[in-house]
């Protein structure tokens, strides 16, 4: 099996919306424990900058929501982790900004949101599938990890065209986790929590900072998440 | 409708709901099923291996530096299939045009020489020389690692051919295992492989593994370059598809290869007597001389006659079983190329190395269950 489980050494890492918030904290905290890590992210000069700053790491430009780049950044993440063994769908969009009723919510406007939050992750997921396949026949613990929100739970107003991607992203993952299973491969939701980002300054600039949770604690938090999936091994046969 | 040439599909669907299966069973007798019951083929114990290359963009547009003439360089071959290994490529160059005009019609590129440059969209490289031939080469690609793969990923196409004529995309030619980008064209069998039928051969105890082969290109247009076909092809063989090639066999189960490409690896790794995991480049021609040491099935496009994939079958089966085959793809309507109908062709009896093989066959019953300890022959040790 991939090494004792307990270490995040070797681990090859995919994760998306990796050079602000909660992304960024990821990649950082991967890349301090030892994993190969590659993220994806739209500003070719952030992930640019990223990458130096995070040597060993690889940086890739695209855009999950488009759909002709979703096997380009599938083809560049195989190369430069040689495979992959677990992929953090992150990258997320709040839908209109400022934050809208549904009823004035444009129809392009939740499209939108569901290409990034919904779509976009499902068709990378897919692509990358048959690594992950691979990785579980090897033995390793392939994982897809889908950042989710309370959105997804609760129906707060104004939070129409994010929360309805989120909660059937949520579900998305519930079905494929139990289609996957007996590949090996396991897909989890994790709602990492209120965040100090800027996706959540976006969303509610007037909040406290000091009320929400860092992006470091919540990139720890949801690593311990991944590790505990490692004791709750798929059945690989 | 028997025109004498079977027809290629030319439409880009990897799993048309009407795909067909010509199956030839060890004894020569041949039937006719849905492709997407090929499990209802196989048996309990019977072992699956795929070929998990997902296929490169390889094709790419530019110019030739010295002469300003427009080209397109179809990447086809390189030593390893290490990620980082990315620099050195063997290729092969054409004229203006693309693949809407048969490789046969289309235009030489201008003359090449060691030292030119050749600018290929965001991508320079150098020629470093000719191999050969005056339309292959060995072309050095400049830039970082990182950089020559997020090129190819954006300005590189699908080899494709005249007979389909919609532009291809990487999902057309991404296979649902697709995994590690190696492959310079799609290893087309495993078209035949979905989800759904992972999920049956789970169902019904049929094992599944797979191997990275980089399958090569299969058409120059040029007779005296498609004669060097399958060019040298690196492939990796997991340790953990070795183990479950050796379980199946102890068990009496069949292994099954989805495709040339891997029996062509498998069988290279087994050149020397034992199924070794690890790296390899195969470098061997397959045909009806091969000696078959691991494969005892293989799932295969209809090809024409004379292709060298056709070639590859007649190390299954004799040349008259061939020709039956062939009679009734014909009289079938089945479709060629990438996206067209299926073979699956298993190994006669007459090839079985030795009696204990032999009756290693006669004892599995088709409700074998999988996992079962067999009589323990150990056939090819």
């Amino acid at each position: 099996m991939h090494m004792a489980h307990d270490s995040f050494h070797g681990l090859r890492v995919a994760v998306t919306g990796g050079t602000s918030g909660l992304g960024l904290a990821l990649v950082r905290a991967l890349h301090a424990s030892d994993a190969h890590v590659a993220f994806v992210a739209r500003d070719a000069t952030r992930v640019a900058r990223t990458a130096a700053s995070l040597p060993g790491t690889h940086g890739i430009v695209g855009d999950v929501a488009r759909k002709s780049d979703t096997h380009r950044i599938a083809l560049q993440i195989h190369t430069a982790l040689g495979g992959l063994d677990v992929l953090i769908n992150n990258a997320s969009s709040l839908g209109p900004v400022p934050l809208k009723l549904l009823a004035d919510t444009d129809c392009e406007e939740l499209e939108a949101a569901l290409a990034t939050n919904l779509v976009g992750p499902f068709r990378l997921t897919k692509a990358v599938l048959g690594a992950l396949g691979a990785a579980a026949r090897d033995g390793r613990a392939a994982r897809v990890i889908n950042i989710g929100s309370d959105a997804a739970v609760t129906p707060y107003a104004r939070w129409g065209a994010y929360g309805a991607s989120k909660a059937a992203m949520q579900h998305l993952s519930r079905i494929w986790d139990d289609e996957l299973r007996e590949h090996g491969v396991r897909v989890i939701a994790l709602d990492p929590g209120d965040m100090d980002t800027p996706l959540h300054a976006l969303a509610l600039p007037d909040a406290d900072p000091a009320t929400l949770k860092r992006p470091d604690d919540a990139a720890r938090e949801i690593l311990e998440r991944l590790a505990a999936s490692w004791r709750q091994p798929a059945e690989v046969t | 409708v028997n025109t004498g040439r079977l027809r290629a599909a030319s439409f880009a669907a990897q799993r048309p709901p009407q795909a067909k299966l010509l199956v030839v069973a060890s004894d020569g007798r041949i039937t006719h099923t849905e492709r997407a019951r090929l499990d209802h083929v196989l048996r309990a114990g019977d072992l699956v291996v795929a070929n998990d290359a997902a296929t490169l963009p390889a094709s790419l547009s530019g110019t030739h530096g010295p002469s300003g003439a427009p080209i397109e360089v179809r990447l086809a071959g390189r030593r390893t299939l290490r990620a980082d290994d990315v620099h050195a490529f063997s290729a092969i160059v054409f004229g203006a045009g693309d693949h809407r005009t048969r490789t046969e019609d289309r235009a030489a590129p201008p003359p090449l020489h060691a030292g030119d440059v050749l600018q290929l969209g965001p991508l320079r490289a150098t020629v470093q020389r000719t191999l050969g031939h005056p339309r292959l080469i060995e072309l050095r690609l400049e830039g970082t690692v990182d950089a020559i793969w997020a090129g190819i990923a954006r300005h590189g196409k699908p080899i494709q051919y005249a007979h389909v004529q919609e532009p291809l995309a990487l999902w057309d030619v991404w296979s649902a295992i697709a995994a590690l980008p190696a492959a310079f064209e799609p290893p087309s069998a495993g078209f035949v492989l979905d989800w759904a039928l992972l999920h049956a051969l789970h169902q019904r105890g049929i094992g599944f593994a797979t191997l990275t082969h980089a399958a090569g290109i299969s058409s120059t247009g040029d007779a005296v370059l498609d004669a060097r076909l399958p060019l040298d092809e690196p492939y990796h063989v997991p340790p953990t598809t070795v183990a479950a090639i050796e379980r199946a066999r102890r068990e009496g189960g069949r292994v099954v290869a989805v495709g040339t490409t891997v029996t062509r690896a498998l069988e290279h790794a087994a050149r020397h007597g034992r199924l070794r995991a690890g790296d390899g480049l195969a470098d061997q021609r397959i045909g009806a001389a091969t000696q078959l040491r691991v494969v005892d099935a293989i799932v295969s496009g209809a090809h024409e006659p004379g292709s060298s994939h056709h070639d590859l079958l007649r190390a299954f089966v004799a040349p008259p079983v061939l020709q039956r085959a062939d009679r009734a793809l014909l009289a079938r309507g089945y479709l060629t190329h990438e996206f067209g109908d299926s073979v699956l062709i298993e190994r006669s009896d007459r090839r079985h190395v030795t009696a204990v093989t032999s009756a290693r066959w006669a004892s599995v019953a088709p409700q074998h269950p999988p996992r079962t300890r067999g009589p323990g022959t150990t056939p090819h040790s």
